[in-house]
């Protein structure tokens, strides 16, 4: 059935929501990429087949339901139970039979089945008193694990669509952009321009058609905020998308999906497939006369093409290399006319601030960065996941009382925000506010979301290395600075970590950092030595040992390192089948021996001693 | 290496044959055949009307895209920098190692191909693998093995 007017998604809400309540009793299996990739579609598959031979009174299978990423993905697979919140982690198909009878039927609590805070060594029941969510406050993550994924009746029940109908018929584009202005809402995908801005700039241009893009091509190593929300909750971006559509006079939209996602390229699909079925895209959408469509581009593996301007060339089917930006996209974007490109978070806070207001989204966070921001909490952090928190919060406070401290309780090092472009904080830096400018004054910027935590066993040379690889490897090649000024820097990087650089390097590296910053064309190469000046800011003792003491103090540049047994060892023989190169001899329950003519430094046999018996020198 | 070429005219009108199609084209193709033969890439250039450099270039731009044929199974450790600094290093050592080819290459008897890619957007479980379209988290090195034998 088609919605022709606002009456009916009203009704249609009233509906959905009705159904929601009367089914309280609901089991949600969290089926985000993390929870499928440890088994989830396997503990779908049991609730249906157990569902299928035991009645429960009250109970279908309906009410079994596969949402989007909780973001606690390495407690996974996860099942809550529903009113009562109760939270299974590590799920497996052969508990769903006694979850059924227990937890369902009975109410009970499956002990074992439970999480353990790993600071204080207790079981937690319920949801949302486990301290990683208990520390956040959701809003582009709102829906994400609460509605199942694929359906567009439970976003509506939820106020989907609400926010939509509201601007239809009762706003004018010019009070939707001043409300975005007014939220204070800056772009979520790492420059953090003003959106509001940036909508009104697209709607005075006296040029037409235009276009609506989403920026759903997350490169950032280390970042899957905006995976989770297309597949989790795919429809709150497409009705962001119709928001700005209607504010800034667009009919057509294009979502750029990284091609790494075939998931979210799914969800969006079908989402967009429900859409116009209901009548929410297509022509004389809920009767008003506004039309809108969008289309899925999928990107084709390359880092540069979250760059607008790339991004734009490679939608329209070309290479993506970016272009100089005399003029801005949003005059001259998509097929050279005027074009709003917004991140997949972005999109997804409009709704809820056109419902509840820009007043309510300006009071959280602080003034110059409003509202919340989604990260991905990974590295050497015991909860690692997606969180949002309020802006704000301290990256001390996300760290350790959401993150629950660094794994085994090492020292921790330094946190790396902001991906390839981004930088490293040290200790001294916890306690400072993570918003868009403290970040940026500190050395190191918000970037999209991934946040990074390292431990003393990570080599901040060897992280420096690694982006500028990432980077040389990703660099379009138009432009000589980022092209060869990269290639150059990671060559010096290299030599320092293998031991074979001088002093005199350091300072040719900063100055050729310096040309880089300088002369590159767009924001890829502009920031490109950045992995090398936010280290060596903050970190320049440890390039100096390297480069001085010829020594790698975290343990990993292979040509600064040797491994050795020491005499902890039981003989126990788990490192000798692990070497692969058969350079670990000795008898059972003797000390055994590393070959240093064979060994290749892996660190294999440092990864299986559970004796603590490997030694790195 | 011969193919049946015969589906080709369809794939390339799955959409509108304008040089904006070109990308979206040449994905359908590498999903078919899973590289992108030299036949259907002067097949793509003749029906978009655009010069075969053009077609070229987008081919050897794009990560995705391969001009060579991958094998049976493709295996690729994410490199992204959470599973860097969980020791995806180690993992491509021992794959390698044990597949005796390199990152990019693809085995003789065309049964394995191994790649690094730079994030797979399952951070939380780094370090991750995947083996065609499955993910496995948490990988360590004595998983390794198992993982070649997995269907």
């Amino acid at each position: 059935m088609s919605i022709t007017t606002p009456q009916q998604l009203e009704k249609l809400h009233r509906e959905c929501r009705a159904k929601r309540e009367r089914d309280k009793k609901r089991v949600i299996v969290c089926c985000g990429t993390g929870c499928l990739a440890n088994g989830a579609a396997e503990i779908v598959e049991a609730f249906h087949k157990t569902l299928k031979e035991r009645k429960i009174e009250g109970f279908s299978v309906e009410a079994v339901k596969e949402t989007g990423c909780h973001g606690f993905c390495e407690q996974g697979p996860l099942v809550v139970i529903e009113p009562h919140g109760t939270f299974y982690t590590h799920v497996k198909p052969k508990d769903v039979a006694n979850i059924i009878d227990k937890s369902i039927a009975d109410n009970q609590v499956i002990e074992t089945l439970l999480y353990t805070d790993p600071v204080t060594n207790t079981k937690i029941e319920r949801y949302p008193d486990v301290p990683f969510f208990s520390h956040q406050q959701r809003i582009a993550l709102r829906n994400l694990g609460k509605i199942a994924a694929n359906d567009i009746r439970e976003y509506i029940a939820v106020g989907g669509y609400q926010a939509l109908a509201k601007v239809l018929t009762s706003m004018k584009p010019d009070q939707i952009i001043q409300e975005m202005t007014d939220s204070g809402l800056r772009g979520r995908g790492g420059a953090g321009f003003l959106t509001g801005k940036k909508w009104r700039t697209c709607a005075s241009i006296k040029d037409e058609p235009r276009y609506v893009i989403c920026n759903g091509d997350e490169g950032d190593p280390g970042a899957f905020m905006d995976r989770s929300i297309m597949e989790g909750d795919p429809h709150s971006v497409l009705e962001g998308m119709m928001i700005c559509a209607f504010a800034v006079g667009s009919n057509q939209g294009y979502i750029y999906v990284r091609e790494e996602y075939p998931l979210a390229v799914i969800h969006l699909q079908k989402a967009i497939n429900d859409c116009e079925r209901e009548g929410l895209l297509g022509d004389n959408i809920l009767g008003t006369g506004f039309s809108f469509r969008i289309r899925i581009a999928r990107g084709a593996g390359a880092f540069v093409c979250g760059e607008s301007s790339a991004l734009m060339k490679s939608v329209a089917g070309e290479i993506g290399e970016p272009r100089a930006k005399y003029v801005r996209s949003v005059v001259k974007g998509l097929f050279d006319k005027p074009t709003v490109l917004n991140n997949v978070e972005t999109f997804a806070n409009v709704p809820i601030i056109i419902v509840k207001g820009a007043d309510w989204y300006k009071s959280i966070g602080v003034p110059t960065s409003t509202g919340t921001k989604a990260f991905s909490l990974v590295g050497k952090v015991k909860n690692t996941g997606l969180i949002e928190i309020p802006m704000g919060m301290t990256l001390r406070e996300i760290i350790y009382d959401i993150g629950g401290g660094i794994i085994n309780d090492r020292p921790f090092k330094a946190v790396q925000t902001g991906g390839p472009s981004g930088g490293c904080l040290p200790e001294s830096k916890l306690d400072l506010p993570v918003d868009f400018d403290t970040l940026t004054k500190a050395g190191s910027m918000m970037g999209s979301g991934g946040m990074i935590v390292m431990d003393d066993r990570t080599c901040i040379v060897d992280l420096a290395k690694y982006f500028l690889n990432f980077l040389v490897s990703e660099s379009c090649g138009k432009c000589v600075p980022c092209r060869e000024g990269l290639y150059q820097l990671h060559r010096i990087v290299t030599r320092i970590t293998e031991g074979k650089a001088t002093e005199a390097d350091l300072a040719k590296a900063e100055k050729l950092s310096d040309a880089i910053v300088l002369g590159s064309l767009c924001g890829l190469g502009q920031s490109g030595a950045n992995p090398f000046l936010s280290t060596i800011k903050y970190f320049r003792d440890e390039y100096l040992t390297h480069i001085r003491e010829k020594r790698c103090p975290a343990g990993v540049c292979k040509a600064l390192i040797r491994y050795e047994i020491n005499d902890k060892c039981t003989g126990c023989v788990a490192c000798v089948p692990a070497c692969a190169y058969d350079s670990i001899t000795g008898e059972k329950k003797k000390l055994h021996v590393i070959h240093q003519d064979k060994c290749t430094k892996c660190g294999a046999c440092y990864a299986v001693c559970t004796y603590d018996a490997i030694d790195v020198i | 290496m011969t193919h049946d070429f015969s589906r080709l005219p369809e794939l390339i009108d799955r959409h509108p044959r304008s040089p904006e199609s070109l990308i979206m084209i040449l994905q359908e193709i590498q999903r078919e055949y899973r590289y992108l033969p030299c036949e259907a890439l002067m097949q793509t250039a003749y029906a978009l009307g655009v010069p075969l450099s053009r077609v070229f270039s987008a081919a050897t731009f794009y990560n995705v895209f391969s001009l060579n044929p991958k094998g049976e199974k493709v295996i690729r450790v994410c490199v992204g920098t959470a599973c860097h600094i969980r020791g995806a290093a180690l993992i491509q050592d021992q794959l390698e190692n044990l597949l005796h080819i390199k990152a990019g290459e693809t085995s003789e008897d065309m049964k394995y191909t191994l790649e690094v890619v730079a994030c797979v957007g399952a951070c939380a479980m780094a370090p991750v693998v995947t083996v065609n379209e499955k993910y496995h988290g948490s990988v360590n090195p004595s998983r390794v093995k198992k993982l070649l034998k997995d269907k």
